[in-house]
């Protein structure tokens, strides 16, 4: 049963690093690498703030304005500089991996007896149960801490799904939508195409490190090394979710994506559950996003040749 | 009104593949007027409309409008007052974003854009009021994405997103020629009933040589980066199709001389 509440625990901050990679990758149609290392930032801005006594929340918040900067400059240097967007990604994340080690002063530190943003959660339900250490949830006993890691998360996870749609929704975020679907129009209706780059890079890369800040405090630590291949995970859970539930709306997009994102930390902890080696994990990842990126036209042009044989087959 | 003065530009100077499309062309253009710019393949129209809307800095010369030297503001700056429509009916709209989306983006056109709800409800019904006068059935069509629309209908929604907020000088560039007939001829009438009803100063490249004696109340015509007939006045309400097929056999013929002279030249030098 931990099992399962850690996966969906886990699917849970993962979704807003997925969140933030729907709007670089979907919406701007941005190829944003950055990820791999704004997600390090977040996890270690936040351990570092943490540890030296700062309120979870303010730590998580401040995490969250690195990530953004981190994407702002990746935006700089595309819209600005005209560095190709991988070459500014790579860039931006290369260099995030040294101002992580500054950030952290080491390659790891360590969050043991701090407090995290669940410990409201945890004191409520403490007060609530009476101190038990585990409670009956819908017949499951699980551990307490568990669970107000796993209801803090998911608060969050809908505080940011409800905020990231009505933005959407409005007149910037609609204007965000259209830079990403047609540049000639946004430019032709007024808008700074390249403002607009920047500041999605910086919201989707603020996102990612809001997910990074949690990841620190739910598995206790921040490492420089956690954010390898943390994009293309994005994009498995993103591809995931879209198969689950279509494109159509915003809505759908937002909810198949922190969907996406659980159904593949379910899968992955299945796959660990029956042997898959960890350190397998990542091939297993890239090789499963080349399936999902290239199954549409094998299987477009397996239909074109079974109805092409056919037809050769009636002459 | 609209002030081009001296305007060059040269694509890819001082390569082998160099092309001098705008050479020295001065333009002064009239509030209220509506102008077409006809012209052989490669004379220079688009990037007469392009300088003026700002995808390119000339290389030399000025273009003022509306009293503002426009000269050096991006082109997002200034669609502040120029309102475009391309030849590619699918270059003017989001095809991912609902038809009521991409309205509401150009009921901005030039504004700052806030945290404020973009399709409200009273916006929606606004929005419906001015698509249902196209006779299309759009209207209960709002929240479909646009790029599930015809070329047609989506170059009558652009028409109306370039319109909706009154530019001071509207650009359309060959905008009825990747349309049918039928749909060529209705956004035809479309744009003569905007720019007559709004009183539009408006700049027209057409290949169609009707719509150039049809619509407009004045005809220049390009040639290799130059302008070389301007017709006005009653000269312009005098003009018809064939007067103009005239322009361009006379444009032909010299042309026609000009490479014999080279060639003659050529062989005798070469
Ligand atoms: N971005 C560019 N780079 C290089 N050359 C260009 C570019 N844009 C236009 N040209 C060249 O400049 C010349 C004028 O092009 P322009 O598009 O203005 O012609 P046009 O009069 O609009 O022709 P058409 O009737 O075919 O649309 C052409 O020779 C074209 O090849
Ligand atoms: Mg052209």
């Amino acid at each position: 049963m931990s099992l399962i509440i850690g996966a969906f625990t886990m699917g849970l901050i993962l979704s807003l690093l997925s969140l933030g990679m729907l709007i670089s990758f979907r919406m701007i149609r941005f190829m944003d690498i950055t990820v791999d290392g704004s997600i390090t930032l977040g996890a270690s801005l936040a351990a570092v703030l943490i540890s030296a006594g700062w309120n979870p929340w303010v730590a998580t918040l401040a995490a969250m304005g690195g990530g953004f900067l981190a994407g702002a400059v990746t935006g700089l240097l595309h819209a600005r500089f005209k560095i190709p967007e991988l070459l500014s990604g790579i860039l931006v994340m290369t260099a995030l991996y040294s101002v992580n080690l500054r950030v952290m002063g080491r390659s790891n530190i360590p969050l043991l007896d701090v407090p995290s943003v669940s410990a409201a959660m945890e004191t409520f339900i403490a007060f609530m149960s009476g101190g038990a250490e585990k409670i009956n949830t819908l017949g499951w006993m699980i551990s307490s801490t568990d669970l107000a890691t796993f209801l803090t998360t998911l608060f969050i996870c809908i505080l940011i799904g409800t905020l990231l749609f009505r933005f959407l929704l409005t007149h910037l975020g609609t204007a965000l939508r259209a830079a990403g679907d047609n540049a000639q129009m946004v430019l032709a209706q007024g808008l700074n195409n390249k403002t607009m780059i920047i500041f999605s890079l910086a919201l989707a890369n603020g996102l990612v490190a809001l997910s990074g800040a949690l990841l620190a405090q739910y598995q206790g630590f921040a490492d420089v090394q956690m954010g390898i291949g943390m994009m293309v995970w994005g994009l498995a859970s993103i591809i995931i979710g879209e198969a689950l539930v279509g494109k159509a709306g915003l809505g759908l997009a937002i909810t198949g994506t922190i969907l996406g994102t659980i159904l593949f930390r379910l899968l992955i902890a299945i796959a660990l559950r029956w042997g898959l080696n960890p350190n397998d994990l990542k091939l297993v990842t890239a090789l499963f996003v080349f399936a999902a990126l290239v199954a549409p036209s094998w299987i477009a042009t397996l239909k074109k040749k079974i109805s092409g044989g056919s037809r050769y087959a009636q002459n | 009104m609209l002030k081009i003065n001296g305007i060059r530009k040269t694509f890819l100077p001082n390569t082998p593949n160099e092309v001098r499309a705008l050479r020295e062309v001065s333009l002064h253009i009239k509030e209220g007027s509506f102008t077409a710019v006809i012209g052989t393949n490669g004379s220079g129209k688009s990037t007469l409309l392009n300088a003026v809307a700002g995808t390119f800095e000339p290389d030399a010369g000025s273009i003022h409008l509306n009293n503002l030297d426009i000269t050096r503001w991006p082109e997002y700056r200034r669609a502040h007052l120029v309102g475009r429509v391309f030849q590619n009916p699918f270059a003017g709209t989001a095809p991912g974003m609902t038809i009521a989306e991409n309205i509401v983006i150009s009921m901005h056109r030039g504004k700052s854009r806030g945290l404020g709800t973009a399709v409200t409800r009273s916006v929606r019904d606004e929005i419906a009021d001015r698509v249902r006068v196209l006779k299309m059935g759009l209207e209960d069509r709002l929240d479909n994405p646009i790029g599930t629309l015809s070329g047609g209908q989506r170059q009558a929604l652009t028409l109306l997103m370039a319109t909706w907020l009154r530019p001071k000088l509207l650009l359309l560039d060959e905008h009825t020629a990747a349309l049918d007939p039928k749909s060529a001829a209705k956004i035809s009438e479309l744009t003569k009933d905007i720019v007559d009803h709004e009183k539009l100063t408006a700049l027209m490249v057409t290949h169609s040589m009707q719509q150039a004696v049809d619509l407009p109340n004045r005809i220049i015509m390009m040639h290799r980066g130059n302008i070389v007939e301007d017709v006005h006045g009653d000269q312009k309400t005098r003009v018809r199709v064939p007067d103009l097929m005239a322009a361009f056999d006379r444009i032909a013929k010299r042309d026609l001389f000009d490479e014999s002279v080279a060639t003659l030249l050529a062989r005798q030098y070469g």
